[in-house]
């Protein structure tokens, strides 16, 4: 599912999607700060990152939804900045509670094409078309109150789709939702977006959703965008401290630092750009990159282990306290019980490092 | 009902009819259960259920006990009463789509500002005082805006030399009444109205707006539609509020008695005409008639509301 | 939604219009530019009409001899014994409606929660009835009632005081919306439950966990019983009670800068008393809500 280069979908309805240097204000927050991204036809770009990190404020900047204070938005290469939302031709989908309560799904869905003074039969039958790719033809006569959660999100991304935008934006669609209905629905949304090759911008707080979905994750905090990069990428060698600990789970070790390498734990791994470069500093090292070895010599020693189906995952204390996890495959995990003495080897994969 | 520890799911309270026998002590339990909501019930019957059975008791028997139907037949018959039934509709209804109308748009101009602000709640209090605690001080609060020595009435009269105001009898009549009435009314909208407005997702204007549509699109498809039953509820309540209402037409109206309200006054510390003791206690059931089915009414418009609206 | 929420007691800092609420993703709506000034418009015209009699009522009661300004009426006042004796027997009458009121509601209405959730509808209905049954109607019933007390319960069946008994039920809706709103924001169940678990019995339970956690239920309704009780004209004045409404319309008659001075005092003091628990209660009640957790990376 995931692209490992930002390889746009097919059918040619996408258009290029620009954000230039947006700033925006919301008293003395500066909720906005430069931030500029150049989104490819037919691209999804996951927007990721902490409450208050701007990401919704971007995503409403670009449906017009707010204002910006500064900045350009271009769509397909026409400035849009000053556009209206009735008059951008975008569909959004919310993150809850968006479908108009005193419609059906079907009347929901043919909303926006009433509006732009579509025929009632051409409506309904587009209508029903619309919510037959979401897998909702049958509940077309349905109310939003008599759907559930993620029936409703179905209904809602029909809508948005009916009206033939240019650009889909979707402000968190799955956090209301049940850990499975989400990961069944975001497949499918992924599915259709694909399918249709509509420039997508998919705002969400949830790593998982931002790895799985993106063309190219945009991880933001503070109002500025830290890294922009195929999912893969981010994960694998992040450009900043902050995207290396907001991304996956890391464990922080201790080693010393020089020459663009750490000696963590013994084994010498190459430090990633960014890093702090010298003296003690802190190796943020992912759990499946931590190996442990069971031996009645080693120093550090088990403390517990969680089994997670196919994964395993143990915590293991070193001599100086320092508590670290360590990921491996359930079979991998035979041996380790609380208690246990282990060493504990690092793979040199390269990592980010901070100061102690 | 056993005592259950923390975190166990909690029984359906079905506990005096599940087991037979042998859990004789589970069902006296059941029962103690509801023997201490007694106190509530036994309060209520006296002061509230009782007084009413006076009422109804009253209304269809002669004063000395006998029961009748004379006493109810007046309302329908004697001109005074439909007169005053008449009015008392009239004045309920006229003030309440007044008070809706101009209420709601307050309503509206309150909600789009800051939730927590200091200008809503400032509103709101004022609307909560204005509302219900007026009675007869906003009776003398009109007096002195429209009397015949009130601020407005001079001021229009030397001011800006106009006669209209200066004759300000019509304050005392059945007029007075209707802009007393609406005067409070308009605060009474915005406490009942403005939790609808609230309802009201901004999540709907921004789909609709994304979607293509105009602030008029919106509120003709979407808000309201969904606001149409709150509103109608709202009037409804409106018009009970203005029925049942005493205090400002006792303080307003010196000379007779227009509507119902001031007529049952009437009937309790006036002399009574000797037979139509009880005719007092017709009128009050009849009242209460009214204002029971307007309330039925506003149940079930409730109810269809909030359907729609989580 | 049950069938008649009161007027006034959605003016409770819970479940009413006062409550902060957030909007959607807490945002603060967006006003465009012509409704802003439709708003302002608006605000200005309405306000600016429910104003104008107070103002009306300041500038009617400070007038002096030729045209100047004067405090005498404010003064008068405090000077006028029966004006001041019915104040003093409102507040009573006030003081034993909240007592009364909280010692009827608050066990009943813990007890529906905790013990006979089936009676919840049965009890919300009877305290919502008296909406359906108007003072005036209300006062019809009870002064048989009244008159069978002031003949055979002696001094004390027939002081104002006894007014409490009424004014109980008139406030019932109001204080039951609001109290309820305030049960409803906390898991009262499971409190109880853990409070019982670690040994408390009912009444401890009631009075030092469950009350606690409810405050600001329980200064809304006590606050706007003591409104409604020193607004009360009707039963008062039906039942021959010089309540503080009955003077100041008996005055009216008399002297009516004074009666217009001291109902604009009395209307001030409402105001500022709604105001202090929309503040107070607002913010208690918001503390004894868990935050939200925020997502972790």
């Amino acid at each position: 599912m995931t692209a490992t280069s930002p390889k746009p979908a097919s059918t040619g309805h996408g258009v290029a999607v620009a954000f230039e240097e947006l700033h925006r204000w919301y008293g003395s927050v500066h909720a906005l700060d430069g931030l500029t991204i150049d989104i490819a036809p037919g691209e999804l770009i996951a927007l990721l990152g902490p409450s208050g990190c701007g990401k919704t404020t971007a995503l409403r900047a670009l449906g017009g939804l707010d204002e910006v204070d500064q900045g350009r938005i271009l769509v397909d290469g026409k400035d849009m900045t000053s556009v209206p939302t009735n008059k951008r031709n975008m569909g959004i989908v919310f993150q809850a509670y968006s479908l108009f309560p005193n419609m059906t799904a079907r009347d929901n869905v043919g909303y926006g094409l009433r509006l732009r003074g579509v025929d009632g039969t051409t409506r309904k039958r587009k209508a029903e078309e619309m919510l037959e790719l979401v897998g909702l033809g049958r509940q077309a006569q349905r109310y939003p109150h008599q759907m559930s959660g993620g029936q409703q999100q179905r209904v809602a991304l029909a809508r948005a789709l009916a009206i033939e935008p240019k650009v889909l934006l979707l402000d968190e669609p799955l956090s209301a939702l049940d850990a499975k209905v989400r990961r069944q629905l975001r497949e499918e949304i992924r599915r259709i977006q694909i399918m249709i090759g509509i420039t997508t911008l998919f705002v969400t707080h949830d790593q998982e959703e931002a790895l799985a979905m993106g063309d190219r994750v945009g991880v933001m905090s503070a109002g500025q965008l830290e890294q922009i990069a195929p999912p893969s990428e981010l994960y694998d060698r992040p450009r900043t401290r902050f995207v290396a600990e907001f991304v996956g789970l890391t464990n922080r070790i201790p080693g010393t630092a020089s020459g663009g390498v750490v000696d963590v734990l013994g084994t010498p791994v190459p430090l990633l750009d960014g890093s702090a470069q010298s003296g003690q500093v802190q190796a943020l090292v992912r759990p499946e990159n931590v190996r442990l070895v069971p031996a009645d010599d080693g120093t550090a020693r088990v403390a517990a282990v969680s089994f997670l189906g196919s994964l395993c995952r143990a915590q293991v204390t070193l001599p100086d306290e320092t508590l670290v996890v360590a990921q491996m495959s359930a079979s991998e995990s035979r041996g380790l019980v609380p208690g246990a003495t282990v060493r504990v080897v690092v793979d040199p994969a390269p990592v980010f490092a901070v100061e102690e | 009902m056993t005592d259950s520890p923390v975190g166990a799911p909690r029984p359906p309270t079905a506990e005096a009819d599940s087991a037979p026998g042998g859990v004789g002590s589970r069902r006296f339990r059941g029962a103690a259960n509801y023997l201490a909501l007694l106190p509530f019930h036994a309060y209520i019957a006296v002061f509230l259920i009782l007084p009413t059975l006076i009422v109804a008791y009253g209304a269809i028997t002669t004063a000395s006990g006998t029961p009748t139907l004379e006493n109810v037949a007046l309302l329908f018959t004697d001109e005074t009463f439909v007169d005053a039934f008449g009015k008392s509709i009239q004045l309920a209804l006229s003030t309440a789509i007044a008070g809706a109308v101009i209420g709601a748009l307050l309503a509206w101009a309150v909600v789009r500002g800051d939730p927590n602000g200091l200008l809503r709640q400032l509103v709101i209090a004022a609307s909560g005082v204005l509302a219900q605690f007026g009675g007869v001080m906003l009776a003398f609060a009109f007096l002195a805006t429209f009397g015949f020595n009130g601020l407005a009435t001079l001021f229009v009269r030397d001011s800006l030399h106009l006669e209209i105001l200066t004759d300000a009898s019509w304050l005392y009549s059945l007029t007075g009444l209707v802009v007393v009435y609406t005067y409070f009314q308009i605060p009474l909208m915005l406490i009942v109205f403005l939790p609808s407005l609230d309802g009201l997702r901004q999540e709907w204007y921004d789909a609709s707006e994304s979607l293509g549509g105009s602030s008029w699109s919106f509120w003709r498809n979407v808000g309201g539609p969904i606001l149409a039953p709150s509103f109608l509820g709202a009037l409804l309540l409106l018009f009970t509020n203005a029925f049942s209402a005493y205090a400002t037409a006792a303080a307003l109206i010196s000379q007779g008695s227009p509507i119902i309200t001031l007529q049952i006054a009437g009937s309790l510390s006036s002399e009574v005409v000797l037979g139509r003791e009880n005719v007092g206690k017709a009128l009050a059931l009849g009242m209460i008639v009214v204002v029971s089915l307007v309330m039925l009414l506003y149940a079930l418009i409730q109810r269809r509301a909030s359907r729609w609206v989580r | 939604m049950s069938a008649t929420p009161s007027p006034l007691s959605a003016a409770a800092p819970q479940g009413g219009a006062l409550v902060a609420r957030p909007k959607g993703a807490g945002r603060a709506p967006r006003a465009s530019r012509p409704q802003t000034g439709a708003r302002v418009a608006i605000l200005i015209v309405v306000l600016g009409y429910l104003i104008l009699p107070l103002f009306a009522m300041l500038e009617f009661s400070t007038r002096g001899d030729f045209g100047s300004r004067s405090l005498d009426a404010y003064a008068k006042i405090l000077s006028n014994q029966n004006l001041v004796d019915s104040v003093t027997t409102s507040l009573q009458i006030a003081l034993l409606t909240v007592v009364g009121m909280l010692v009827l509601l608050v066990p009943t209405m813990v007890w529906t929660i905790v013990r006979v959730p089936r009676m919840r509808r049965v009890i919300e209905f009877l305290c919502l009835l008296p909406l359906a049954i108007p003072a005036i109607v209300l006062v019809v019933g009870v002064a048989p009632i009244y008159r069978f007390m002031g003949q055979n319960l002696g001094k004390v069946g027939g002081s104002p005081l006894t007014l409490a008994l009424i004014d109980i039920i008139l406030v019932l809706p109001f204080a039951y919306r609001a109290i309820d709103a305030s049960l409803r924001s906390i898991d009262t169940a499971t409190l109880a439950d853990a409070a019982r678990s670690l040994g408390a019995g009912w009444p401890r339970t009631i009075i030092e966990v469950i009350v606690p956690n409810i405050r600001g239920g329980v200064l809304s309704a006590s606050v706007l019983s003591i409104a409604l009780v020193l607004g009360e004209y009707t039963i008062s004045s039906l039942l021959s009670f010089n309540t503080l409404q009955v003077v100041i319309y008996l005055l009216g008659k008399q002297d009516p800068f004074v009666s217009v001075a001291v109902s604009l005092s009395a209307l001030i003091f409402a105001f500022v008393l709604l105001i202090v628990i929309a503040r107070v209660a607002g913010g208690t009640d918001r503390r004894a809500q868990t935050r939200a957790e925020e997502p972790a990376a």
